[in-house]
């Protein structure tokens, strides 16, 4: 079973925050990754959800060395990634790439499809000159798109064939790993129902590891092996996607799980609601202990005291609550 | 009489690419205290459709053609400029999906809030101050004596959405128009705005029309359904009719293309093809391009909105016809 293709250790990204005009002195940092620790097994979909600014983005651009970590350890194939040289990097890239939110910002308006499909290939010599032109071919239709507008324009597709032209990029190095960033949160219900697929269809076909960031937990259900629950850059929960999201055990995924609307309206207006009150708090000062016990319903003193460890419980998966074996469990049916 | 009659609206766009018929001959009608729920997908119209009813179009390229809104026995699309004024944004209000394009930032909270009332209700400011801190305190924001002085750009996103319900509903409008208020918000922020959303209509009685592409949350709010497609309206009806058993194709492709409704992993439904070029719409049902159920005269035949059952009306000529 752990053949993992990705491990993170302890990672840690935080950022400076700078104020004063002419001194800039460091005012602050802001935690936006703060101890993550986790492992993607091979052809495994992780889902990672949370609210904005729970560092789930942050955590997604760490892993590819987009933006630094200040600790931890991101070991990709068996390589240490956070020790990497140049070209232990950009081997990495090939291994791991990313697609993300927008598909209007991601492609370059200037390019055709065909140099944007090409210019990877071209970039890490994956394969002969005289061969890109079919590969490009290729990508297209694995994606579901003809392969004769390969010469046109972004601006020429609708935002579902984007994301889709996004996908097909992505895949352009023959990755192991695809880090997706609500990849489907800007498109229409019927367009996103396709990406989805598309994405599904990928995993199974080339044994990808996928790991899926989205805010819509009942897309994240859907597609996901596992999902990791992530409140102010922590992992607050992580398990079997049914079981996170049919019965959620951390009072955060509890909250989270309960917001989401349900397209039945008997269901809908039957169903218990948690409204948490407030918002998240700002990651420039989080609350002392667990992070979450300003909004949580359950909360009591001790859990100001420490911030509580992820750990197992009874059924494998793991919670980052020292109350969770006093709560009643809920279900979400 | 209802509250609001929208009859046979027509909004087109003339661009140098053409005429657009972004809405195309809309008619349906809100009662006191009623919530309806315009769900479609993005450009399919529904935004416009209350962009017109509140004179937000931009004139040119936008055009009203025709139609009337009937609101208090005022049509809203002809009557005289003042009239029509006297009556948005004090008896009718809008939300929206972006609550910086509708606060100023370079104005304290306060001033926004209590300009409605200076404007509609020649109140003092003091007096409007008082009614303002209330109105923050009834949207559920903490500290609002304080913070009423704040500006836009020191609340979240979620605050800021408050804020934007409080300036709306300030003047106690009959109807109140929200378009997308909870797309940008996050599931558990938006489960806040929804369920004040929800306590005012309660406190208050006023209607609400409620534009959404999240089937999950008109299921929760409305009362009543209205999907549109293409600029038209491609079924209406109560929300349990409509979510329980749809009656035109295109409603029902939608319901099976949320995965919350189907079995983990299995295979979406997708509708196949693209929506029409609003310029170029095909003969026929704009929908029969991507309908499994279209026949031959789904693509000639232009089809209209008609009751197939009580409180339930479809335009589709084969649900029509009982032959779906």
């Amino acid at each position: 079973m752990s053949d993992p293709i990705l491990e993170l250790k302890n990672l840690k990204t935080h950022f400076p925050v700078r104020r004063g005009f002419l001194s800039r002195r460091e005012a602050a940092t802001v935690k936006a990754v703060d101890g993550v620790s986790l492992a993607v097994q091979r052809g495994e979909v992780l889902g990672l959800v949370g609210e904005s600014g729970c560092g789930k983005s942050t955590l997604a651009r760490t892993i590819l060395g987009l933006v630094p970590s200040v600790e931890g350890v991101v070991v990709l194939e068996g390589r240490n990634l956070t020790a990497a040289g140049p070209d232990d990097l950009r081997a990495a890239r090939r291994v791991a790439q990313m697609v993300f939110q927008d598909p209007y910002a991601s492609l370059n308006p200037r390019m055709t499809i065909f140099a944007a499909l090409a210019e990877p290939m071209l970039v890490h010599r994956v394969c002969p000159r005289a061969e890109v032109a079919g590969r490009v071919a290729e990508l297209m239709q694995m994606v579901g798109l003809a392969p004769r507008f390969a010469n046109k324009y972004p601006h020429e597709f609708s935002g579902g064939q984007r994301q889709r032209i996004a996908v097909a990029r992505a895949l352009a190095l023959l990755p192991r790993l695809v880090i997706a960033d609500e990849p489907v949160s800007a498109l229409d219900v019927s367009v996103q129902a396709q990406v989805l697929n598309l994405l599904a269809r990928l995993v199974r076909e080339m044994h990808l590891s996928l790991i899926f960031i989205a805010h819509d937990l009942s897309v994240v259900k859907h597609i996901s092996d596992r999902v990791a629950v992530m409140y102010l850059g922590k992992i607050v929960e992580l398990g079997r996607a049914e079981d996170v999201i049919e019965r959620p055990r951390h009072p955060y995924t509890r909250a989270l799980v309960s917001a989401i609307p349900t397209p039945d309206p008997d269901v809908e207006r039957a169903r218990p609601r948690i409204v948490l009150p407030g918002d998240p708090p700002s990651p420039l000062y989080p609350p002392p202990g667990c992070a979450f016990h300003p909004r949580c319903p359950f909360a009591q003193e001790k859990c100001r005291l420490a911030v509580p460890p992820l750990a197992s419980i009874a059924d494998g998966r793991e919670v980052a609550c020292i109350r969770v074996e006093e709560i009643p469990i809920a279900d979400r049916q | 009489m209802p509250l609001l009659a929208v009859n046979d609206l027509r909004t087109f766009f003339h661009t140098r690419g053409g005429v657009y018929r972004a809405v195309d001959g809309i008619s349906f009608a809100l009662e006191k205290g009623e919530t309806v729920g315009i769900v479609g997908e993005s450009g399919s119209g529904k935004s416009v459709t209350c962009y017109s009813i509140m004179g937000l179009v931009p004139q040119p390229p936008g055009r009203i053609e025709s139609g009337s809104a009937i609101f208090g026995g005022v049509d809203l699309l002809r009557c005289p400029a003042a009239v029509a004024r006297s009556i948005r944004g004090k008896r009718i209000a809008m939300i929206f999906q972006d609550p910086m394009t509708s606060l100023n930032p370079y104005l304290r909270v306060s001033e926004q809030l209590i300009e409605p009332l200076i404007i509609h209700e020649n109140a003092s400011r003091a007096a409007a101050g008082r009614r303002a801190v209330d109105m923050l305190e009834a949207v559920g924001l903490n500290d609002a004596a304080r913070r009423i002085n704040h500006y836009p750009h020191e609340f979240s996103g979620g605050m800021r959405q408050r804020v934007m319900i409080a300036m709306a509903l300030i003047t106690r409008p009959e109807l109140l128009i929200a378009d997308e208020p909870t797309t940008a918000l996050d599931v558990t922020v938006q489960a806040q705005i929804l369920d004040l959303i929800r306590r005012l209509q309660r406190e208050t009685g006023m209607a609400v029309i409620f534009i959404t592409h999240d089937l999950g949350v008109v299921a929760g709010l409305c009362d009543r359904v209205l999907v549109m497609y293409a600029g038209r309206l491609v079924e209406a009806g109560d929300l349990r009719a409509v979510f329980q058993r749809p009656r035109h194709p295109y409603t029902e492709a939608l319901q099976r293309s949320i995965p919350s409704l189907q079995p983990k992993g299995a295979e979406l439904f997708t509708i196949p093809g693209l929506p029409p070029d609003l310029s170029r719409l095909p003969p026929g049902c704009a929908f029969a391009p991507r309908c499994a159920a279209a026949a031959d005269r789904c693509r000639s035949e232009d089809p209209a909105l008609k009751e197939i059952a009580p409180r339930h009306a479809s335009a589709c000529l084969r649900v029509q016809a009982g032959e779906i």
